[in-house]
């Protein structure tokens, strides 16, 4: 039986323990604001943060989490005014919005890294996380709003 | 007031629209090859605007019912329904807005209801070809004005006055001469008795008056939604009882399941059951390509079950396609005449006697369009009913396909629209709701069917691959007195009827036979060429080779006599006219040439405003050079300019863009910015990188490692977007795909004035490394 603190919840698991982290929250756990785009690790749609540190849901097993505590985009704040959320909406980031969640748990994950990321530091964090939909001038702004206070 | 709750007879509109039942699925109406139309939308006196669009030759035309779209609570919440799909241009929420302005709606106070698929209710759903605002903007604000004339009403009756005396205002109707005020919500029982006005009588507002359009200041419905997780696409639909299915499909298209083995896939823990998949022979319109589903408790293991079945397969008819090959092949065929679409003058005997002929030849490959939500849908089939949940850019086709497909009627098919991933054409094609539907079936449950990126590079409806070739005469003076283009492509036509070798009129259409420059002597040819893989719209479709051709041989014949790339690019244009190319029913975007003709004032002025605000001969640092390119596309005028950086590696970067914009009346200039802002972006991609190969009949290139986009890193730094203030009387035209075409030739002329090297292959891929 694998065991993981899931945005403040305790979850158990005793299926395949090599099942990805990626279809544990949306098909077994129902969390299905963590998105798949690729499966692969090469578009960061299905970012969240594990520990402190934004990882690829799809490529992580569910045992590789274990014990662990992973928050995703559904706990990342209760009522979604983290900085990060407020600066997305504030700017207008998102068109279709399918990359998104992902996007934001990256800019989470680099603000709690680094508060006041430079230009080159935003495009190269944010540089795994693909938006086919092209909102990377928006994200940017955000991501750089979020760090200078909403 | 329930609109919705009491139907009863359309009144005042019924003699305008006559609305004839034409299916979705006979496409080839689309291709101009049958007629069948619906009547046009109604005539309108002059008010605001007046002008006539080809909305009601759409299949199932145009709905102008209150009652349809509009709902009253006692509580004075509106409901106003969304009945196209939104995948990012923002539409769920720019036409609900228009209706809020005509009728006066608080937006804090109003709900947004997604329609199901169901276009004799609602009228035309399929949200494609740029067309939402276009056709929509003039229904919209009637039926927010029907609806403020019915509260209006309702309110005066109460009130023992003239109607002529009321006046809703924010969400409530005031009787200033008593001062007396009622609100929506007071009125909606009595407003829903009143009876629908004549749309001939309607009184639009003045656009002094908006409050919300053309403001850009309120954000999408699913902004909030979007940013907390909780926005429902369709990969998040979840049932009781669900499976989940991937499916292997053939490996080459038009191929069939030999044989299959399902031990290994049975043992990975989570895999249920193993099941062939129906396919269909090709050309197989929308519909599933076959194969072998693994159906499992979660997507996780039906991947890990997938990857595990042993798969024999008989690759068919397109087991040579080789992409090398092929792009021969459409050269050579380019370098002969073929079919004359458009002629003026006589371009052979021009060419002959031109003292320069500049030749320039093209290529384009296949792209998928990869959205960043993977195909995926949700179905639910119990008896001779099914109800689906899907990213669908089409939920009338895909209603009547699914009817079709299970032999069910019509009416015992629910279509939910979720929210898309991304489209870009892609879910305009419903296959894989059609493979849920189908699995559904057999199994008695529900399933999602759930599409990987593998499957979606490798089985999609690509866009198609092209080889351009054009030459340009030029007289003792400079001046161009013959233009020979020829455009050689596999027909998105052969997706739907075999032995298709020639371009569609609207593939002919599109950036070929309207060319728009003043030259004595022009003749465009479509020489043959065959498909060996699905090819489908792809957001803007055949503007983007004919747009690089065209517009990179403009900066070429700049380069050749030494002028600037602006001023020759005016100088083709020529004088301000309308453009009325010798071409039998030329194709225009299904829109009236009296409403929507080829104005090159238009063109002429995004240029020029483009030239003046993103300062182009402006001095810029060494290793960077400027390249300009204007197009228009689904009746829209958009000019790029784009400043270029290349290194000594070859490496290159995009400082800064600027597009000009003429959309004609616009609803939402903040949501233009951004679909603007991505075309560039998807304009980059595509010049950088897109390329779908194929070898032994069998697609190379399999996730976002070879099949790359630009990511943030390398995306322009800033994006300018200029929008041309539209005229009294212009009709809104298209925004979500005329961005793209004029990106990749701005570049390319941008890249030759920064190195001295002229790219005609696309992608740039390696090409400037050398
Ligand atoms: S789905 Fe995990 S990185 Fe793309
Ligand atoms: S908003 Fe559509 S992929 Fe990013």
């Amino acid at each position: 039986m694998i065991k993981v603190k899931i945005n403040g919840q305790e979850q158990s698991w005793d299926g395949d323990p090599d099942l990805p982290l990626l279809w544990f929250l949306r098909d077994e756990a129902g969390l299905t604001g963590t998105k798949f785009g690729c499966g692969q690790a090469l578009c960061g749609s299905c970012t969240v943060i594990v520990d402190k540190e934004a990882v690829r849901s799809c490529i992580t097993s569910i045992n590789d989490v274990a014990g662990r505590e992973v928050t995703t985009i559904e706990g990342l704040h209760p009522n979604g005014d983290h900085p990060v959320q407020k600066a997305w909406r504030q700017v207008n980031v998102p068109q279709c919005g399918f990359c998104q969640a992902g996007q934001i748990m990256q800019a989470a994950a680099l603000l709690m890294d680094n508060p006041k990321p430079s230009h080159d530091q935003i495009r190269e964090a944010m540089s795994g996380n693909i938006c086919r939909c092209g909102c990377y001038q928006r994200i940017e702004n955000a991501v750089h709003l979020a760090s200078t206070g909403v | 007031m329930n609109f919705i709750d009491n139907p009863g007879k359309l009144r005042g509109f019924e003699k305008h629209v006559k609305i004839e039942k034409v299916s979705r699925r006979s496409i080839l109406k689309g291709l101009g090859i049958t007629g069948g139309f619906v009547l046009a939308a109604p005539v309108m006196t002059r008010q605001a605007f007046a002008y006539e669009t080809g909305a009601g030759k759409m299949p199932h035309g145009v709905v102008v019912d209150p009652r349809v779209f509009v709902s009253v609570a006692p509580d004075g919440i509106v409901t106003i329904v969304g009945h196209r799909s939104e995948m990012g241009t923002g539409v769920r929420t720019s036409l609900p807005l228009i209706v809020a302005e005509e009728m006066e709606a608080d937006w804090s106070r109003v709900k947004v209801q997604q329609a199901h698929g169901d276009e004799v209710k609602f009228g035309n759903q399929d949200t494609d070809g740029s067309r939402s605002t276009r056709h929509y903007l003039l229904p919209m604000r009637q039926i927010g004005a029907s609806a403020r004339t019915m509260l209006e009403q309702a309110a005066a009756k109460r009130w023992g006055v003239p109607a002529t005396e009321v006046k809703a205002v924010n969400h409530e109707v005031v009787h200033s001469a008593s001062g007396r005020k009622l609100g929506f919500g007071e009125l909606a029982a009595d407003a829903a008795k009143e009876s629908v006005p004549a749309i001939e009588g309607l009184k639009l507002k003045d656009a002094k008056d908006f409050r919300y359009l053309t403001k850009g200041q309120i954000g999408i419905v699913d902004l909030h939604d979007i940013t907390t997780g909780k926005a429902r696409y369709g990969a998040d639909v979840r049932l009781p009882g669900m499976k989940y299915a991937v499916i292997a499909r053939p490996p080459v298209t038009g191929g069939k399941l030999v044989s299959f083995d399902p031990d290994a896939a049975l043992k990975v823990p989570g895999v249920e059951k193993v099941m062939k998949v129906q396919g269909w022979p090709w050309p197989s319109k929308f519909q599933p390509l076959g194969g072998v589903a693994v159906i499992a408790r979660n997507t996780g293991a039906a991947i890990k079950g997938r990857n595990a079945l042993k798969l024999v397969w008989d690759d068919g008819a397109n087991a040579k396609y080789d992409s090398v090959a092929f792009r021969k092949e459409l050269e050579e065929a380019s370098r002969k005449p073929g079919l004359v679409v458009r002629q003026e003058g006589d371009a052979d005997a021009a060419l002959k006697g031109a003292d320069k002929v500049i030749v320039g030849e093209y290529y384009i490959p296949h792209l998928a369009h990869v959205s960043m939500e993977p195909p995926v849908a949700v179905a639910d089939v119990k008896g001779d009913k099914a109800e689906i949940w899907a990213p669908v850019q089409s939920p009338g086709g895909t209603r009547d396909d699914v009817a079709k497909t299970l032999g069910i009627p019509e009416g015992n098919v629910t279509v939910n629209v979720t929210l898309l991933g991304g489209g870009f054409g892609r879910k305009s094609k419903c296959d894989f709701a059609l493979e849920a539907a189908l699995l559904s079936k057999e199994l008695g449950t529900p399933v999602k069917v759930q599409w990987t990126r593998e499957d979606d590079i490798r089985n999609g409806f690509l866009h198609t691959v092209s080889a351009e070739r054009i030459e340009a005469g030029l007289d003792k003076s400079g001046k161009v007195i013959a233009w020979r283009h020829r455009s050689v492509a596999p027909s998105i036509a052969s997706t739907f009827a075999a032995g298709t070798v020639h371009q569609a009129p609207f593939e002919v259409g599109m950036g070929l036979a309207d060319m728009p420059f003043e030259i004595a002597n022009i003749s465009c040819e479509n020489p043959e060429a065959a498909a060996h893989t699905r090819i489908g719209w792809f957001r803007s479709v055949s503007n983007i080779p004919r747009a690089f051709a065209v517009q990179s041989m403009v900066g070429e014949i700049a380069q050749a006599t030494g002028r600037d790339q602006k001023d020759m690019l005016l100088e083709l244009i020529g004088s301000p006219r309308i453009v009325k190319p010798n071409v039998k029913d030329l194709w225009n975007y299904g829109e009236p040439q009296d409403s929507y003709p080829i104005d090159t004032a238009r063109l002429r002025k995004v240029v020029e405003l483009v030239a003046e605000k993103g300062q182009w001969g402006r001095q810029v640092p060494k290793g960077h050079g400027l390249g300009i390119a204007v197009h228009r596309s689904f009746v829209s005028y958009i000019a790029t300019i784009v400043e270029v950086a290349v290194d000594d590696k070859g490496k290159l970067t995009v400082p800064r863009v600027d597009t000009a914009i003429d959309c004609g009346t616009y609803v939402n200039p903040e949501r233009i910015a951004s679909q603007i802002e991505g075309a560039a972006i998807m304009g980059l991609s595509l010049a950088k990188y897109g390329e779908i190969s194929f070898k032994d009949g069998k697609v190379q290139q399999k996730n976002f490692d070879d099949f790359q986009v630009v990511r943030i890193d390398e995306s322009p730094v800033v994006t300018n977007v200029y929008i041309v203030p539209p005229g009294p009387d212009t009709p809104p035209s298209g925004v979500g795909e005329p961005g793209v075409p004029p990106f990749a030739p701005a570049l390319i002329n941008a890249i030759f004035a920064a190195t001295g090297k002229r790219i005609r292959s696309l992608p740039i891929g390696k090409q400037l490394e050398a």
